[in-house]
């Protein structure tokens, strides 16, 4: 049923990190991949990865589903690792013609590897142990700030959970205007690439219509209820600092010390 | 006063060139005299392009009007400064229950009105624990809107609007989207708030059958109160109502058919076993 596709990548569980403050999981991940950068040698990587490790088992997530993120830059990281090894001066290994191999090379390559393979590690931690809802809370209320200098956060932060609320509705939808228009002997699989783009004329347009009454009668309802955007709004679920979170923040800013002095040490 | 008053209530509905010159105007409401009581249960019947929509925006302040007046509970919605006290006063459930469901989780959505009045945390989980078990979605308060039924998404809508504490809720045709068993169940909830927490309900419609229980029935046409009483008044008035488009319901007809076929049976038959009783006498 195209409904009960789930939106973003959440793994439901009750593991201690599921239940960390959003605000605490988006500083860990920032601290995380400032860490990734700060560390250059096998040392600094092992602790890196014992870190990321010890996460892992505490959110209970199932590594395949962590490493199911990794598909996605698989071409980049390939790109990266080519460039870096043939592209780097220094000590040749290997020349094949103008290609060379450099010991630098090399060692940038896995470096770059090791990094990008982190950091996209880490960040789908993020997203696989928070709601899209607490999410943007979180960006909500880190953001707030970012007020001072007029950038709207909470009618920001508002657009994207409306959108996320009206993505099973539209996705159903689309789902409901395709097999009307089937009906009525519109062809949506055959066809060139260009063709197909053609024909989604039919599909895209009725789509946009419905799409833009239903923001219309939304806009109607939240007038209703009384919103007048986020001055003098209370929150129902306020985001509270829990002993876990202040637990949870000495743990990283002593990593992030720990990430630091490695650096300065030159380890 | 009632709770709800409109004196010579009109509302133009004004099309505009490119230039935003005034091309076209459309009486969509023509001067409206309402008084409702604070408990009462009115409904208000006509076909499409009555007014009857038109007329309800103007008891949320949705729309102000063109000419004439209509005060909620004393305020004039006129008043700017006032508005979001008329619409803390009225609350308002539409047609489409997808399009106006904000919350992602259904204790969030009922949470969505108090959070905009700015009251305090607490009370905002007492409202919405006292919300949900009026409508009876308690059971449902972590489930995601969507994976509701259309009556289901029309009780959660029902108890965003309870969750402001209202004195007058304004249905505009709540159950035209839903099925018959939707329909009904909806319908349950709204008389049961009328009759336990003493709410106003202004419940807009085109389906005859709904209006049977209310106090008071009024039918727009054109934009005119065209008849107004209790539902056995009205309904005895087949004729009238036909002039109306309006479809009386099945007993009614049946009831009225007879009659004017020379069998004894009062006016204004409304259900089934009224029928049967008259009949059987």
């Amino acid at each position: 049923m195209i409904r009960d596709i789930t939106i973003g990548q959440y793994y439901p569980a009750k593991s201690p990190i599921h239940k960390l403050d959003p605000r605490t999981k988006l500083a860990g991940t920032l601290i995380f991949i400032i860490s990734v950068f700060l560390f250059h040698t096998v040392v600094g990587y092992a602790v890196a990865t014992v870190f990321l490790a010890g996460m892992i088992l505490i959110s209970t997530v199932p590594v395949k589903f962590i490493f199911k993120g990794l598909k996605a830059i698989f071409m980049i990281l390939l790109i990266t690792m080519v460039f870096n090894i043939f592209l780097t001066p220094g000590e040749a290994i290997v020349t094949f013609g103008i290609f060379k191999i450099t010991k630098e090379g090399v060692s940038m390559a896995v470096r770059m590897a090791i990094r990008l393979i982190y950091l996209v590690i880490g960040s789908s931690l993020m997203t696989l142990t928070t709601t899209p809802n607490q999410l943007t809370d979180g960006l909500e209320k880190s953001l707030r700030p970012l007020n001072k200098i007029h950038v709207p956060v909470h009618e920001i932060a508002m657009m994207m959970s409306i959108a996320l609320r009206f993505i099973p509705i539209l996705l159903e939808e689309t789902d409901k205007i395709m097999k009307a228009q089937i009906a009525r002997g519109a062809d949506f699989e055959n066809g060139n690439l260009i063709q197909k783009v053609k024909n989604m004329v039919p599909l895209l347009v009725p789509l946009f219509i419905s799409a833009f009454r239903r923001a219309n009668d939304l806009a109607m309802a939240m007038e209703a209820r009384c919103y007048h955007g986020g001055d003098d709004r209370t929150q129902m679920k306020p985001l509270k600092y829990k002993k876990r979170d202040h637990i949870a923040y000495l743990i990283l800013f002593a990593y992030l010390a720990v990430a630091i002095g490695f650096r300065m040490a030159g380890l | 006063m009632g709770i709800i008053k409109a004196a010579k209530l009109t509302f133009d509905y004004l099309r505009y060139d490119e230039d935003g010159n005034v091309e076209d105007t459309q009486r969509a409401v023509d001067s409206v005299d309402l008084d409702i009581q604070p408990g009462e249960f009115v409904a208000v019947l006509g076909h499409n392009g009555s007014g009857k929509s038109t007329f309800a925006k103007h008891i949320n302040a949705l729309l102000l009007p063109t000419e004439g007046t209509i005060w909620i509970d004393g305020i004039d919605t006129s008043k700017e400064p006032e508005l979001w006290k008329v619409r803390q006063k009225a609350g308002m459930v539409f047609q489409n229950p997808d399009n106006q469901i904000i919350g992602t989780v259904v204790e969030e959505d009922v949470g969505f009105g108090p959070e905009n009045m700015g009251i305090s945390t607490g009370d905002i989980w007492k409202r919405v624990d006292e919300s949900l078990a009026k409508t009876g979605m308690t059971a449902y308060r972590h489930h995601s809107p969507n994976k509701l039924s259309g009556g289901q998404k029309q009780r959660v809508a029902i108890a965003g609007v309870m969750a402001m504490r209202p004195q007058c809720i304004v249905l505009d045709e709540p159950t035209a989207m839903l099925d018959p068993n939707g329909r009904k169940e909806v319908l349950e909830a709204v008389h049961q708030l009328n009759r336990q927490e003493n709410v106003t309900v202004v419940l807009i419609t085109h389906y005859m059958e709904e209006v049977i229980d209310a106090d008071r029935v009024v039918v727009m046409d054109d934009g005119h109160v065209v008849m107004e009483g209790t539902p056995k008044e009205i309904f005895s008035q087949v004729e009238t109502l036909k002039k109306y488009r309006l479809d009386v319901p099945q007993v009614t007809l049946l009831a009225h058919e007879l009659k004017q076929s020379g069998v004894d049976i009062p006016d204004g038959i409304l259900t089934t076993e009224e029928l049967v009783n008259a009949l059987c006498q």
